[in-house]
This record gives structure tokens, sequence and C-alpha cells, in this order.
């Protein structure tokens, strides 16, 4: 309609006419908006990250702990998780899943003139298989090398990097792990870290080499690792562990366990849990400022109208309908707001992609997020202006030609 | 939807029989805390297509009250009012916006004109809400400054145009829609002698194209350009009679 250019031009030339207060008044919904946008962003990049963690960390995986609760440890008296409770886990039930028992410390690593301290993990080939590593250069030490207990490593991606020798160098020569010399025969592929489990960090050696030759006969384990076939069996699985542990450790079903058996992505998911009720609170605040920059949008269109009274008045003596009138300013508003609305997710981009840069904390713009800030800022100027627009449009022409 | 504005003009539907204001008992009363202030009293008038009305009165005495009335911009308290045979005196708000659009002209004392925007924008204003197309409604515009003489002056705004200047573009304004009806209160209340003159000859000749015009003014040389006369006093008809030392 001709009308629409009209109602659409007078708020711009309004807006136009009065460029600082607009753009202050703005401002409030910039803000607004550029929070949001950031703060969701933050958040849907933290989330993202604990989603990949979970799936690094392999959805379909069981780690058996020593000590009745997983965050108390070990509880005194109770047994430890030993090589036996793996090889009987194996001989039970390894023909259905896989299984991978850990053995971990933190050594002195040195090739040539490069050293660094490292997490060195005793294990089983099938640690390898279990977790998909997979190769760089060489390959993964074998059953033989284990029964041997032979001196071979297999180097998380990071490690050549640590040593300062390209990967491919280092396969091959040999390395000294607490001054024992280990030849390497494999470099693995980038993984991905996932909170405590770093294995781009970390150097794999053959279980018993660790224990009776690295860790002078420790036998204690971390954990032991069991993969199920698929995620949907891992209660079954979780059922078998139990039984067999139990007992190998003499523990009647009824009686506390020594152990535990955590789904590695629990700890994850509840991670994320926080994560997400944290997103939710920023968001939340954001909102806020966005919710006081409609306020701001409305203040300033109520001193509009009051300013422009007797334009109204004037506006209606010559036929201006309360529709029009209402229109006028309603689009006035929402025109600031929207605008606000644009250069805040503008804004908001630009400081996720700050802060990423910045602290390397990933960020996602959702294309959600988006939608939602620019459909709320329009919404807000909707809410905010209608008010003041209606007091315009109710005006009596009269008594508004005669406002001074 | 073109010829809405001439209505008025063109001799009116049967039934009006050429009248075009018809009032019986108009009435406005203010009330201000316990004070009912009475400005028009009840008004029972005529006005005919082609009349030139000039109304006078000592100051307060109801005339603006009056002329708001029947310029559709404010409501009475009683009483009723025909505007070309159309009962508007139950009319909704938004209807009698299309009446102050259609079929009414209204030149303010105090021009009463937008300030930003141009001496063209501010004609075309009532076109804009009649939903004319802009290059329709630009023609139109151009020709009704045209008429009051200020071809040169379209793309000034009104403060940069003198008293007279102003009033003639709200006069181009007010007559664009071809109004039925063109109402002026004291259109020449802040203007100088001269520029008062061209005012009222340029009145007087729309008159003379056909133009009904009902005039609000202090001064009898002014009311002695119009056909006709009405007297007001303290809310109430005076005296009404026909002017027999009319100008021209
Ligand atoms: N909005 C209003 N509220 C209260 N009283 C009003 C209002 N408008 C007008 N009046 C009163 O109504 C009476 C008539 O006023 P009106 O403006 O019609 O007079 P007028 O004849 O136009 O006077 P003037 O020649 O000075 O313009 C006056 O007593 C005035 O005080
Ligand atoms: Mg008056």
């Amino acid at each position: 309609m001709f009308i629409l250019r009209e109602i659409v031009m007078v708020a711009m030339a309004s807006i136009r006419a009065n460029a600082l207060r607009s753009g202050l008044t703005t401002l409030g919904i910039v803000i607004g908006t550029a929070a949001v946008i950031t703060m969701v962003a933050l958040g849907e990049g933290a989330q993202r990250q604990v989603q990949e963690q979970i799936e690094n960390m392999g959805t379909n995986i069981l780690t058996v702990r020593p000590g009745q609760g997983f965050f108390r440890g070990v509880a005194s008296g109770s047994r430890r998780l030993e090589e036996d409770d793996a090889l009987a886990l194996r001989d039970q039930i390894g023909h259905v899943y896989e299984i991978a028992p850990e053995i971990e410390s933190r050594y002195q690593v040195t090739y040539a003139r490069s050293n660094s301290s490292n997490s060195i993990v005793g294990t089983w080939p099938s640690f390898f298989s279990l977790y998909n590593h997979e190769l760089e250069h060489g390959r993964f030490f074998d059953e033989g090398e284990v029964q041997g207990r032979r001196r071979v490593a297999v180097l998380g991606s990071n490690v050549p990097d640590d040593l300062e020798t390209p990967g491919g160098l280092l396969v091959g020569r040999t390395i000294q792990i607490r001054g024992i010399p280990f030849e390497v025969v494999g470099v693995l592929r980038e993984k991905g870290g996932a909170m405590w489990m770093q294995p781009d960090d970390q150097i794999f050696i053959p279980l018993s080499t660790a224990m009776y030759r690295v860790m002078g006969g420790r036998d204690r384990l971390r954990s032991i690792y069991v993969a199920a076939p698929s995620p949907d069996e891992l209660d079954p699985a979780w059922a078998e562990i139990d039984r067999v542990i139990r007992r190998e450790h003499r523990i009647l079903p009824t009686e506390e366990a020594d152990f535990s058996i955590q789904q590695s992505s629990d700890i994850l998911e509840t991670f994320n849990e926080t994560t997400q009720t944290f997103s939710l609170l920023l968001a939340g605040i954001a909102g806020v400022s966005l919710l006081v920059g409609g306020i701001g949008i409305m203040n300033i269109m109520l001193v509009s109208v009051t300013e422009r009274t007797r334009e109204i008045g004037v506006r209606k003596a010559l036929g201006a309908t309360r529709k029009t009138i209402l229109f006028q300013f309603l689009v006035e508003a929402l025109v600031l707001c929207v605008l606000g609305g644009i250069l805040g997710v503008a804004g908001g981009f630009g400081a996720a992609e700050l802060i990423t840069r910045l602290y390397g904390s990933s960020t996602a713009v959702a294309a959600e997020a988006v939608a939602v800030a620019l459909g709320f800022s329009a919404a807000i100027g909707l809410f905010f202006g209608i008010w003041p627009a209606r007091r315009a449009s109710i005006l009596d022409p009269i008594d508004a030609l005669r406002y001074e | 939807m073109r010829n809405r504005g001439r209505r008025g003009q063109n001799g009116s539907n049967s039934e009006t029989n050429g009248v075009v204001i018809h009032t019986e008992g108009l009435r406005k009363y203010y009330i201000l805390g316990a004070e009912t202030v009475r400005a028009v009293r009840g008004v029972d008038l005529e006005v005919k297509r082609g009349e030139f009305v000039a109304i006078m009165g000592p100051s307060g005495s109801g005339k603006s009250t009056f002329m708001n009335l029947i310029g559709c911009l404010d409501t009475p308290t009683g009483g009723d009012y025909w505007l070309n045979g159309r009962k508007v005196s139950e009319l909704s708000d938004d209807q009698l916006a299309r009446v102050r659009n259609r079929d009414i002209g209204f030149v303010f004392q105090t021009f009463n004109l937008l300030p930003r925007a141009t001496a063209l924008h501010n004609v075309e204003l009532p076109l804009i809400y009649a939903g004319m197309s802009s290059r329709e409604r630009r023609k139109r515009a151009e020709e009704k400054l045209t008429l009051v003489g200020l071809a040169d002056r379209m793309d000034h705004r009104p403060p940069e145009l003198s008293g007279g200047q102003r009033q003639r573009v709200a006069i181009a304004r007010a007559l664009v829609n071809d109004p039925a009806l063109l109402l002026a209160d004291e259109p020449t209340g802040n203007l100088d002698s001269r520029t008062t003159m061209e005012i009222v000859e340029m009145l007087a000749a729309l008159n003379q194209a056909g133009q009904t015009i009902v005039l609000v003014t202090h001064e009898s040389d002014i009311a002695a350009w119009a056909s006709r006369q009405i007297h007001l006093n303290d809310g109430l008809v005076e005296r009404d009679f026909e002017n027999e030392g009319k100008v021209n």
C-alpha cells in the first residue's frame, strides 16, 4: 500500500532526525542481542566440545575401576584391580567383548637431547582397537611383545613434538623412558582429548613391560576397559563384568562391590548438564540486558510520541486513522530494534570469534540463536513499541493539535 | 475513487439539495471539575453548496469550538450534524478520519504544517492517507501549489517560508482532496494586513470557482468578502444574515 511507504519513510525520517538519540537507544538492543548471541555461542561451543569428547571416548565402553565409588577412590581393605581380573574377563567374556587393562604413571622421557614428561600407559594391544586408534607411522605392539615383556612403545600423536623429532623419523629409534631404552614401533594418528584422557600426549607400552620393567613390580591397575559391540549392549556387559569380577574377588551378589563399573560418557554427561545449566544462566542474563534495552526503546518511543503530539494531531486532522498512527510508531520502534538486532548479531559473531581467538574456548554461533535473537529483538520492538504507539493512536485530534 | 472528492462541488445527490452543513441543536460542553463550560450551546445551521460564510463573534463565544465540530476534529456533547446529507455526529473515530480526509479541508490560524516536510510533501499528506499512488498525488499537489502561487517553493520547508507562504501551503493542502467544505479558523490571524488581503482574495476566488467556505474572523472588512455572516455570542447564533455589502 502507498500508506505503508509513507509510514516507513516517516519512521526512518524520525530516526534520522534524532540520530544520536536513536543510536544510543539502539545501543541497548545491540548490546543485548550481542550478549545473547555470544553467550549462546559459548554454551553451544562448550556443549559441542563435550559431545565430541563423548564420541572420542567411545559410547560403548565401560570402565572398571578399583574401589566402591568412582569419586571415593580405593576404599580401605578392598582388593585391588589386577591383571588377573582382566585375564578372567578375557577368558570368560572375551569372545563377546573387547578387554584392555591399563596401568599408568608419569615419567621422564628422553630422545637425543630433548626430554619431556609423559603419561606412560601399559596395556594390551586390544586397547588400540577398543579406542579405534589409528596409526600415523609404524605399527601397534602385539600380543607376543606383551608376553615377552618387550621394550617397545607406541607414541601418541603429540609425543614426537615433545621430543622435537618428526614422528616418521622416530619409528625404529630408541627413546628412554625413566632411563630405560624403548624402541618406537609406531606413532598414533591424532585423536583429540576428553577431559582426563589425553591419548595424544601418552606413550603406550605393553602391560607386562610396564609392570615389571618400568614400574617396579607394581600390579595395581588403574582400570580395565570393556567395549561392548554396540552401545545397546552396555547393560548385559555391565552384568557380565559384575558377575566375573565378583567371583574373582569372592564377593557375594548381596555384598557391596569393591570395584565400580562406569560408563565413560556418564561423567561427561554430568559435565554436559552442568554446561547446559551454566549456558542457560548466561543466556538468561544476556536476555535480561536485551529486556533492559527494550525498556529503553519504550522510553524513547514515549518521548517521541510526546514530542510529536502536534504532528500526530496534524496527521489525524488530515485523515490518518488510528491504525495508521499506531503503525507509524510501531514501525519506528521495530526499525530501531531490528536494526539493533542486526548490529547485535554482527557484534555477537565478532565477540564469539574474539573469545575463540583469545581464550581458545570453542564457540559456535548457532543459526537458531541468530534467528531467535533477531526475532526476539523484533518482538521487543513490538512489545515495548505497542504501548507508546497506542497512546499516540488514541490521541484526540483536537487535543493533539492544541498540545503545546 | 478518482471522483470521490468532487462530489461536494458538483451538485451533491438530490436528497441533500445542495446542503453541505446541517446542524440541529449542536452542543459542546467542557467539564472542568465542578464547572461546566458551555462553549457551544445548541446551534441550528444550514450552509448550502457554494456559500462563503464568515463566522464572527467576541473572543470566547465558541467560534473555534463550533468550527472544530463541523470540521469533525471534535465530537459534540449533543445535537446532530449532517455533512453532505450524511449524519457524522454518530460516526466512529476511523470513519471521522475518512470524512476529514475526503470531505473537509481545514486551514488553521497556526498553519499546522509539518516543519520537516517540504511544501510539496505537506500538501501530499491528505492524498497519502487517501491511499493515492505517488505519481498521481504529486501531480495533484503540484497543481494546488501552483494554484496558490507557490510553484517555485515546492521543495522548501515551512521554516524557509514566510507566514503568508506557509498559509498558502496550508490552503493548497486543504484543497488537495477537492473537499466539499473548506474551513478556515482565523487564517489571517498571524499575518500582516497586506498578506491578509492576498489570502482573503484567494479564498474569495476559490469561492467564485464554486468552493464552499466557512471562515472565522474577527475583522469585519474580511467578513465583508463573505456572502453571509453568522454572529455567535456565548455559544449561540446571535445574528445570521446575507451579506448585502459583499465586496465583489
Ligand atoms: N479544551 C477546552 N477545555 C475547556 N474549555 C474550553 C476548551 N476549549 C475551549 N474552551 C472554552 O470554550 C469557550 C469557547 O472557546 P472557543 O475557543 O470556541 O472561543 P472562540 O470564539 O474561538 O474565541 P477566540 O475568538 O478567542 O478564538 C471559551 O470559554 C473557552 O474557554
Ligand atoms: Mg478561536
